[in-house]
């Protein structure tokens, strides 16, 4: 056989190949800046952790790539009709783990149990369950302490595991720091998930492969991955670098300043969308006099004309442009859209008028502004340090005099949390998991006691909007609620407590052949993902 | 022998001991590793629990002598972060780490010695130039730039190395190896070359300017009237008296070949030690940090001694000097 024959010959053969694995095997390859920190899917309450989970394990219920709740290990959900304090869920049959054990409501139960393990870190979602029993193989009942008409928004990431895998292998509990021995979960996955665990090695790759018997398969869920490749890429340069170079398919998290360049790539393709968090400022707003201030005697913030002033003060399209590069949403409330409460009206982002801000701070006594000490972190949101400094400027114009201290999150999240906080001017931004406006509420506005209020370093106590707070927990009527809930909306947006910057923006690049939508809490979830022109 | 590497061991310890008291009166200024720990939900009470559980609201003394009492027993702690044994989070990671350095300084030291002999024998020659300018640029970039240029020209012009990761590895027992796949060779190309690229500059620098030392000796003339061939005397006579200080500075870098991989592990996601340490100092993983500290110390104490020996076999005078007690 002649050279150029046999030349031939192979490109034939590797053509015939070729077309033959396209067709049925298809490997994504999936980057993103950190690993998953544990397979065990209670041990952790962390972003990237649950986003490799979800396609390993599956909850009771989840939320699709539009933030409404789904069905999952769960068909349906109510609150009994004669004990609203009781939710009933009904489980889908027919199920199987991976390991090929059916999955039932002994499984529900001791898995919502080891979630409310004291080594669990997602206990803090449960904390108002009492018991979790079967009724039948297909039921199980949920006590909390009274109504608790969220309970569901709290279960979309505690997955359900195997309960005779877990015992079989010692892993009844989430690792806790007294065990020298490395708990069995945080290497091995036995779910129902779409997708089977086949190695993984952290901080290198984790490779998963399509579960065949997956029973959401279907036309909303059309599964064409056969095998996920997941490496996590730390340097945002490198990740951006193994995308251009073909390395990997889809990419997570991309820097800011690549995303226009990544558009203008041939073979590549962005989707950006909002996530579910909103970045803004605090102060303190209850103490008698402040340290870090010039002001003897008494609080400038105290003064609603102040915080107004300062709102008006901010202009959010510029650090839109200029500091974001175009990639956030400016608001006027701490609230994403996602959420229950989350109103066009109330999202408006107030117009910059430097003017009517030195006449309102004049008004309330300060025409010459003052001095005072903003915290900031410089390592937790996108961009959070420039931010800062785009807001100490803006603020200069009406004459408030702003020192700056950015520092690592480690240190900065101490000063907000600690009793009494130990800033009086600070950025954090803050998603909201339930996707309802009483988890802001109650964390970030209600009193600071043992229950409520520990985000809620503005030093605010209102007892009267506790009381309306704290009804809403247990308000079963939807309409009613909700009224309540714009109520209480409508009040703190008239005192302007916090200074809203906008929604924080994520953006997703891949080859062009694929398409994954932003995912609102940044857990794409690739059961989804179909190929495109293939 | 023996009593001077017994003598080198206690002083070891002490260094140890040092590293480790450091490392704790620091650890207090990196942060409050419980806020890292817990979701946003964790009420202020059960913040303090986690941290009355995990001691860390024990005087540092305190926090110091029960690590120390665990390490003695070659228990590491659980990360936090990961909430793993950290002794098995290290032993997954070292082998990738070593296996870096070592390839590295290797490199470094065989091109670095050819490099600087050659430009010392034909100092005016346009490779020995070229030599001195490549020199130059690895005195003065920093690595992390040097590897994402790398990885621009290699991986996304040209493709033909892999830009992050060690590819495939093979198992030997509880080392895992990329010395032995194709994938895995490919994979070390870079990250070797950016890592070693400093030492290799270092260390042809210092092999050229003390051969053009030698060359000029008294003996090195004697040789070359003698009628000794060019040869002999180049590699047998003027190399063998440049390499006392080759051998200390290549040690030593060797060293911190291995505590500066941090910056390259990052670059190249390479899978070791140092990308650990990365991420636990932002988590304020403290077991990790605490373990990683006093492994590179231990590293550094070790590779000094080595090098002290090495010394007595390439320099003959310095044995006498060794075996009579201080």
């Amino acid at each position: 056989m002649s050279a150029k024959r046999l030349a031939l010959a192979a490109a034939l053969c590797a053509a015939t190949m070729f077309t033959a694995v396209s067709a049925e095997a298809r490997t994504l390859r999936w980057a993103r800046s950190g690993d998953a920190l544990t397979l065990d899917p209670h041990a952790q309450n962390e972003g990237p952790t649950h986003t490799l989970n979800h396609h390993i394990y599956e909850p009771l219920v989840m939320r699709d790539r539009k933030g409404a709740l789904v069905p999952a290990l769960a068909t349906s959900w109510k609150i009994l009709d004669n004990d609203k304090s009781v939710w009933e869920f009904k489980l889908r049959e027919g199920i199987k783990f991976h390991n090929g054990n059916p999955f039932n409501a002994d499984d529900a139960v001791f898995s919502l149990q080891r979630a409310m393990a004291p080594s669990s870190d997602m206990k803090g979602l449960l904390t108002s369950v009492e018991s979790v029993t079967k009724v039948n193989d297909t039921t199980i009942h949920v006590k909390t302490k009274g109504p608790n008409p969220l309970l569901v928004n709290n279960l979309t990431n505690t997955f359900i595991m195997d309960k005779e895998w877990a015992e079989a292998n010692n892993a009844t509990k989430p690792q806790d720091f007294k065990n020298k021995e490395e708990n069995f979960a945080v290497r091995n996955a036995n779910g129902t998930g779409a997708f089977v665990l086949v190695s993984r090695e952290p901080d290198v790759r984790t490779v998963l492969k399509r579960n065949d018997n997956y029973w959401g398969k279907g036309s909303e869920v059309p599964l064409e991955i056969s095998e996920l490749i997941y490496t996590p890429i730390k340097s945002d340069a490198t990740r951006v670098a193994a995308l251009l170079s073909g390395e990997v398919d889809f990419v997570q998290d991309v820097p800011v300043q690549d995303i226009e360049r990544l558009k203008g790539t041939q073979n590549l393709h962005v989707t950006a969308g909002p996530e579910n968090r909103t970045i803004f400022f605090g102060m303190d707003v209850g103490s008698k006099d402040l340290k870090t201030d010039n002001v003897e005697g008494k609080n400038p913030f105290a003064d609603k004309r102040v915080r107004q002033a300062m709102n008006m003060a901010i202009n959010r399209a510029a650090i839109q442009r200029v500091v974001m590069r175009g990639q956030s949403v400016p608001t006027g409330v701490i609230m994403p859209p996602f959420v229950n409460g989350w109103t066009p009206e109330l999202d408006k982002a107030p117009t910059p008028d430097v003017n009517r801000a030195k006449a309102m701070l004049a008004e309330a006594g300060y025409p010459q502004g003052f001095q005072i000490t903003l915290n900031c972190p410089n390592d937790r949101y996108i961009n959070d340090e420039g931010i800062c400094q785009a807001v100490v400027g803006m603020l200069g114009q009406i004459g408030i005099k702003t020192n700056l201290v950015s520092q690592s999150k480690t240190l900065h999240f101490p000063l907000v949390q600690k009793n009494p906080p130990e800033t009086e001017f600070f950025l954090i931004g803050w998603g909201v998991p339930t996707f309802d406006s009483e988890y802001i509420f109650s964390f970030l506005y209600h009193t600071r006691d043992a229950k409520f209020g520990s985000w809620n370093a503005l030093r605010l106590s209102d007892t009267e909007l506790d009381k309306k707070i704290e009804s809403l927990s247990s308000e079963t009527d939807a309409a009613k609620r909700n009224g309540m809930i714009a109520e209480i909306w409508k009040k703190l947006q008239d005192e302007t407590y916090y200074l809203p910057i906008h929604h924080q923006q994520l953006a997703y690049a891949m080859k062009a052949n694929l398409d994954v939508p932003v995912d609102p809490e940044n857990q794409p979830k690739l059961k989804y993902v179909s190929f495109k022109g293939m | 022998m023996s009593a001077f590497i017994l003598r080198r061991a206690l002083q070891a310890l002490a260094v140890l001991f040092a590293v480790g008291l450091i490392s704790f009166a620091m650890f207090r200024f990196a942060g409050d590793p419980v806020n890292q720990m817990v979701g946003a939900e964790t009420s202020p009470a059960e913040r303090l629990e986690i941290r009355r559980s995990l001691g860390l609201d024990d005087p540092m003394a305190v926090q110091f002598a029960r690590y120390l009492a665990g390490a003695a027993r070659f228990d590491f702690g659980i990360s936090y972060q990961f909430r793993q044994p950290v002794a098995q989070l290290l032993k997954e990671r070292m082998p990738a780490t070593l296996e870096l350095a070592l390839v590295a300084t290797i490199l470094a030291l065989v091109f670095g010695i050819l490099m600087g002999v050659y430009s010392a024998l034909r100092r005016d020659s346009a490779l020995a130039k070229l030599f001195q300018a490549i020199s130059l640029i690895g005195v003065s970039l920093p690595t992390f730039l040097i590897g994402i240029l790398l990885i621009y020209l290699f991986s996304v012009i040209l493709g033909w190395l892999p830009s992050f990761g060690r590819g495939d590895t093979a198992r030997l027992g509880w080392w895992t190896t990329g010395l032995l796949t194709v994938s895995g060779l490919k994979a070390l190309i870079m990250p070797s070359v950016t890592l070693g690229l400093f030492q290799m500059t270092l260390i042809m620098r210092l092999v050229r300017a003390e051969m053009l030392e030698v060359l000029r000796t008294d003996y090195i003339k004697f040789a070359r009237a003698r009628g000794l061939r060019t040869r002999a005397i180049h590699f047998g006579h003027a190399l063998k008296n440049t390499l006392v200080p080759v051998i200390t500075i290549a040690g030593l870098q060797l060293g911190s070949v291995i505590a500066f991989a941090i910056i390259t592990e990052t670059v190249f996601q390479w899978p070791g030690m140092g990308l650990l340490f990365v991420q636990a100092v932002q988590n304020v993983d403290i077991p990790i940090m605490a373990a990683y500290l006093m492994l590179v110390g231990l590293i550094f104490v070790t590779i000094n001694l080595a090098v002290d020996i090495l010394y007595t076999i390439v320099d003959p005078r310095l044995r006498s000097s060794i075996h009579q007690p201080a």
